[in-house]
């Protein structure tokens, strides 16, 4: 029995308008990358990370949780779930879904390694600690779009504080949400929003590594079909000394790793992610992703067949072993 | 069970957005492109709509959530519908109709 849609969507949305993300996390904890990495507050050229590589293994969490409740008889009563979410304070039913130690440290090296190749590509950027907010994409997806104006004119407000003119992104949902919906939802909004996989592609040069190996690229939907980022990758990880092989469906042409669904019906997500796990150890064992949606949902349907590894890391990788390349690990 | 056809439905979506499912030639190319595999989703879940059948509407609300948004259909549809924006549109108006039954 799955819990009723209802029920699942009103938790998210009460979190989005009570606590400024589907499921908030600390602050401080998801910006102590940042910390280590001395980066200054706010400045013209900001590293914005919308705190997705740090709330996605809470969300593979909770819908394990949520999976448990749903086989269970409590699954009648998921409208004392949303009860109990509101009335709570703090963060929640999110502290309730923590995610693996391990789990969270790997996505959490994320942005740090993002850093490590903009510096290495002569890129300095800012950020924005506490005024790093998650973009609201989930709810925005779920259609709660009065709820999601309302944040992304407190983004837009951050923006304005800290005199930030352009923005890098990490993961294709805070592009899209920062490219392609904020100009929709606030008015007067004139930011520059770009991937680091865009800047780093303008920044590459002819140089190539050394080889490195095969792996089988995964394109995420939305940097695929929404913000047409395909070349970029594949170039950077060429540079990168990586033999970039192409599963069945890529490019334009991607298969969704099934992720969308997770938060609302683990199921369907689980059969689609599948999928496309078959499509990509047909080709390879070494898998990139380039969304941490997609990240967490392949590994959790890959068992052995599978190394997912996020792009950052074999990008940092190539970095490591060029002899005479100054990047501070 | 007869059905009287009325656009009441297809225009609170077009005041919600810009719901352009009106466009569809119904040749079943998003269904056929569609990861979730599910006969409903896109092109009869957006007849409905146009149809205005807004019962029948909220009785999928499972299909309508279960979208991906992934936009296979979109990359492969004839018509150039926004078909993941439009179900995304039908989200936000069942949102509504969850609200009024609270």
């Amino acid at each position: 029995m799955a819990l009723p849609t209802r029920d699942v969507v009103g938790v998210l949305s009460d979190n989005m308008r009570m606590r400024g993300s589907v499921l908030p996390v600390p602050a401080r904890r998801a910006s102590r990358w940042a910390r280590r990495l001395g980066l200054p507050m706010g400045g013209p050229t900001v590293l914005y990370t919308g705190l997705m590589y740090q709330i996605i293994p809470y969300i593979g969490s909770l819908s394990r949780l949520q999976a448990r409740v749903a086989a269970s008889p409590l699954a009648r009563f998921g409208g004392l779930a949303r009860l109990a979410n509101r009335a709570s304070r703090g963060y929640g039913l999110a502290l309730v879904a923590r995610p693996s130690r391990q789990e969270q440290a790997e996505l959490d090296r994320v942005p740090g390694n993002v850093v490590r190749l903009l510096r290495a590509a002569g890129v300095d950027v800012g950020y924005l600690y506490e005024d790093d907010l998650y973009t609201g994409a989930l709810a925005y997806d779920l259609g709660s779009d009065e709820v999601v104006a309302s944040h992304a004119r407190r983004v837009a407000a951050a923006f304005a504080r800290h005199g930030v003119r352009e923005v890098i992104t990490i993961d294709p949902h805070t592009t899209n949400m920062l490219r392609s919906v904020y100009p929709k939802l606030v008015e007067g909004y004139d930011v520059r929003v770009r991937s680091y996989l865009e800047v780093l592609a303008e920044h590459a040069g002819e140089a190539r590594a050394p080889s490195a190996g095969r792996a089988v690229v995964h394109d995420s939907c939305v940097f695929a079909r929404y913000e047409g980022v395909l070349d970029q990758p594949r170039r950077l990880l060429a540079a990168a000394g990586v033999e970039v092989l192409e599963p069945l469906q890529s490019g334009r042409h991607t298969w969704c790793c099934g992720g969308p669904a997770e938060s609302l019906y683990p199921e369907k997500a689980a059969a689609v992610a599948g999928e496309r796990v078959a499509q990509l150890s047909a080709v390879a064992r070494d898998c990139v992703t380039m969304c941490p949606i997609c990240l967490v949902s392949l590994r959790q349907a890959c068992g052995a067949r599978l190394a997912v590894r996020d792009i950052s890391e074999y990008l940092l990788d190539a970095r490591r072993s060029q002899a005479g390349v100054g990047v501070s690990t | 069970m007869s059905t009287v056809v009325t656009s009441v439905l297809a225009d609170e979506l077009a005041v919600l957005g810009g719901f352009d499912a009106g466009v569809c030639m119904n040749c079943g190319v998003c269904t056929a492109a569609c990861p979730l595999g599910l006969d409903l989703l896109p092109r009869r879940l957006l007849r409905h709509a146009l149809l205005g059948m807004a019962e029948r509407v909220q009785g999928e609300s499972e299909a309508i959530f279960s979208c991906l948004l992934c936009r296979a259909c979109e990359a492969n549809c004839p018509a150039g519908v926004h078909i993941a924006e439009d179900v995304r549109l039908l989200r936000r108006w069942l949102l509504g109709k969850f609200e009024e039954a609270q």
